[in-house]
């Protein structure tokens, strides 16, 4: 990383290089995706409690009409993502595994896009507890994948003062150029939700880092920028994960957070640049986040792109729109490293969802190759970003000594991005020895 | 539309290369043109060493792998590096029979006995050759010189000694083909007689020694193959040998008459090929960024004292082996610090 500073390339240590896959999409604009005719709206698809359902079977819904209502502070409310009937209100399948509670909606052959629902706002007059409000009847979350609430993100603390909001436009995860795209298509609305977000948290200048593999996206960002200068640019190298938010902050600003802490402790907030573009169409409209784009792509996937996808919309539609292969086996809702492998096609598109993968077989025997004993290569060392020693943590897993993983070898700040199974010579599973052992500690503490 | 068959896995859906068994051939591989040129160097006895020891584990670690209910491991090539390397250490006249033995105890006892691949603490295949230096030392301390006229149809006498029975000298044997040859290794020519062979020999290898340990030259080329490949961690044999160099050279500029050139010392012995293959066995040696420093510099130091102070003309074996021993305390006091890590009594 020294090395590499030196030379005045920005970057993180440790890290690895996968292959990037984003030729098939990177060029090709956002196209809007019909409507399903059966959308399944989960109302928990962020982290934090599920949502309220206000609407009653039977009802009619218009596009864009609020139909469950936040529960709570960390809580966002759902909107219809187009006109119809609500079909049911029950368990129906997610990304995640088990079946989770969602409305469904049948949706009418005549339903057009127009946002029928919509509130627009002064922005200019609102106080920056109003915008925190705002975003959150938004319904807007990381769109970046994590789906934190955003309206949560901004809230600093009392005690914390920002001095940086950092806009992570990264997308390190091969395959997926949904940011990419927005920001080339969607600048000014990027800069605006960045300006709204700067304004609630007070930071005096924002940094938007994109990684240097698409100078075409940061050509466009630099085009829009404010005559100001609090909104700058930065190319940051390309690495995996250089969209990891701990990454990117040690990146741009050289410092780290701490161990157990947030961002605002060091004074920054991170946001992804898909989330601030949503931000600054959304607010001053007064809509709902009813669809997103998404990448669909891998070689099992005829048709690939950048779609705009009403959130709701059940992969099996989405991907017999852009043509799908049956031969292929894998379909992953994210990126490769950190997304789902789906249980069933029947999961709907979510407001966490950055990208559908349809990945050929030759992947998939890379990763079901035979598990050898760990040999102690230290590859895992090299490349964990978080400086911790997957080889032990891994000897310990298979040990199921847990305590001794979290008070020494400091398990609990795995961010769980999966450079270590990436690497392993012996195909050990390890980022998901460290998952099931976060949460069996999880349980024992709860 | 046929209905699409899904299949269920965790994060991340992409792996990167190389596998264990790459790593294994590669070694493999990296080591063949040493065993190239030892039988072309002293012949058809070390042909028919390499051929036998390698066999030898080989056939432990098949036997032991089933009985212990691991399958057949052989697939993953370990077997073959440790067959390879014991063979290389072993003097060319080395009798087959106690080849055999040291093979089985490499295997068995530095491996099996562990729990095999990943689990052992030393070094295989030194482990075999430590036993062979006890049980047989002169055998072990027997050499030949290299390129000897008849070695492409003649075996070294020692090569074929039945079991258990005093191998027959080959002292006068060596004699009779090259009038001038002392008996001994540059190294032992050193230690005892006082005279220094010319670094350049050392790097090209026509000197006598173990099978594979001769040419300097040939093992640093492997061995950056592997390197360049990301198969070897670069990391370890730069330790050894910048601290062996690093030794040798203060003992040198202390007393120039009595210690010889560091240069000497690193292309002499077996040295190279203990720096390139054996102390950098991934096994074995710590894997955090400071560990793998200070294990390296620890072997490279002590194969320096052994040599100049200790009963044998040559210390690599011990010392990596005591590397070895000592890497698992290495590792724990050299935990990397963590992204993020408080100040000690901070609270989270």
């Amino acid at each position: 990383m020294t090395l590499l500073r030196w030379f005045g390339r920005k970057t993180f240590s440790h890290g690895i290089h996968p292959q990037a896959h984003k030729e098939d999409t990177a060029d090709k604009p956002i196209r809007r995706l019909p409507f399903a005719p059966r959308m399944v709206v989960p109302l928990a698809q962020h982290l934090g409690k599920p949502s309220r359902p206000v609407v009653r079977v039977g009802e009619e819904v218009g596009r864009g009409q609020l139909i469950a209502e936040a529960d709570g502070f960390m809580s966002v409310p759902q909107h219809a993502p187009a006109t119809g009937v609500v079909e049911a209100i029950t368990l129906m399948p997610s990304a995640q595994g088990p079946r989770v509670p969602s409305i469904v909606i049948r949706v009418y052959e005549a339903s057009n896009q127009e946002v029928l629902w919509r509130t627009p706002r002064d922005m200019d007059s609102l106080t920056p507890e109003q915008i925190v409000q705002a975003v959150q009847d938004t319904g807007l979350v990381g769109l970046g994948g994590a789906a934190f609430p955003s309206h949560v993100k901004l809230k600093v603390p009392q005690d914390a003062v920002i001095d940086t909001l950092i806009v992570n436009g990264c997308e390190c995860e091969p395959y997926l150029t949904t940011d990419h795209r927005v920001m080339l298509e969607q600048g000014p609305d990027l800069i605006r939700g960045t300006q709204y977000a700067m304004r609630v948290v007070g930071a005096r200048q924002a940094i938007i880092g994109v990684e240097d593999n698409k100078p075409d996206a940061i050509a466009a960002i630099r085009r829009h920028l404010p005559a100001d200068g609090c909104i700058r640019v930065e190319a940051v190298v390309t690495k995996y994960p250089q969209g990891a938010e701990k990454m990117l902050i040690a990146t741009l600003l050289g410092r780290e957070v701490p161990s157990g802490g947030r961002s605002a402790e060091i004074g920054v907030v991170v946001n992804n640049v898909g989330t601030l573009t949503a931000l600054g169409r959304l607010l001053p409209r007064g809509e709902g986040l009813i669809e997103r784009v998404i990448t669909v792509a891998g070689p099992g996937i005829k048709k690939p792109g950048n779609y705009l996808v009403p959130i709701g919309t059940p992969l099996r539609f989405l991907l017999n729109h852009v043509g799908f292969s049956g031969s292929e086996q894998e379909v992953i809702l994210g990126g490769p490293m950190m997304g789902n492998a789906v249980s069933s096609l029947d999961v709907p598109v979510t407001k966490g969802s950055s990208g559908v993968l349809v990945l050929s077989s030759s992947e998939i025997q890379a990763e079901t190759r035979r598990i050898h004993p760990c040999i102690k290569c230290g590859k895992c060392v090299a490349a964990c970003p978080m400086h911790l020693n997957p080889t032990q943590l891994g000897l310990l897993a298979a040990k199921r000594e847990y305590e001794v993983m979290t008070e020494r070898f400091h398990l609990m700040d795995c961010i769980e991005c999966g450079c270590c199974s990436f690497v392993c010579p012996s195909s050990i599973p390890l980022v998901q020895y460290f998952r099931i052992a976060k949460s069996i500690l999880r349980e024992r503490a709860a | 539309m046929s209905r699409p068959q899904i299949e269920l896995r965790t994060s991340p859906h992409i792996k990167a290369a190389p596998t264990v068994e790459q790593i294994m051939r590669n070694v493999v591989y990296a080591l063949l043109p040493i065993a190239t040129f030892a039988v072309w160097q002293f012949g058809i006895s070390a042909l028919a060493l390499i051929i036998v020891v390698t066999g030898s584990c080989l056939a432990t670690e098949y036997v032991f792998s089933r009985s212990a209910g691991r399958g057949n491991t052989l697939s993953d090539w370990s077997a073959a590096i440790t067959g390879l390397l014991l063979a290389l250490t072993l003097p060319p006249g080395f009798p087959l029979w106690m080849g055999v033995v040291a093979g089985f105890i490499a295997i068995a006892l530095g491996k099996a006995l562990f729990g095999g691949l990943g689990y052992n603490v030393f070094n295989p295949a030194l482990v075999g050759r430590a036993f062979v230096q006890a049980a047989f030392p002169a055998a072990i301390t027997t050499w030949t010189p290299a390129g000897m006229p008849g070695r492409f149809v003649e075996f070294i006498p020692s090569t074929l000694a039945l079991p258990f029975m005093t191998p027959p000298s080959v002292t006068e044997w060596s004699r009779q083909a090259v009038d001038s040859f002392s008996g001994a290794t540059p190294l032992a020519q050193w230690k005892f007689e006082g005279v220094v062979t010319h670094a350049s020999d050392l790097f090209t290898g026509m000197v006598a020694g173990s099978t594979g340990e001769t040419s300097a030259l040939l093992i640093l080329l492997c061995g950056i193959y592997l390197a360049a490949r990301r198969m070897m961690d670069w990391r370890i044999p730069s330790a050894v040998l910048l601290g062996a160099f690093v030794t040798a050279l203060i003992f040198h500029l202390v007393n120039d008459q009595h210690y010889p050139t560091p240069l000497f010392v690193l292309f002499s012995g077996g040295l190279m090929l203990g720096a390139l293959f054996m102390a950098s066995d991934m096994v074995a040696s710590p894997v955090t960024p400071w560990g793998v420093w200070i294990y390296g510099l620890f072997i490279g130091v002590l194969t320096v004292i052994i040599r100049y102070f200790g009963g044998l003309p040559e210390g690599v074996m011990y010392a990596i082996l005591l590397g070895n021993a000592l890497s698992p305390l290495i590792e724990h006091i050299t935990q990397p610090r963590i992204y993020g890590a408080r100040k000690s009594g901070a609270k989270p």
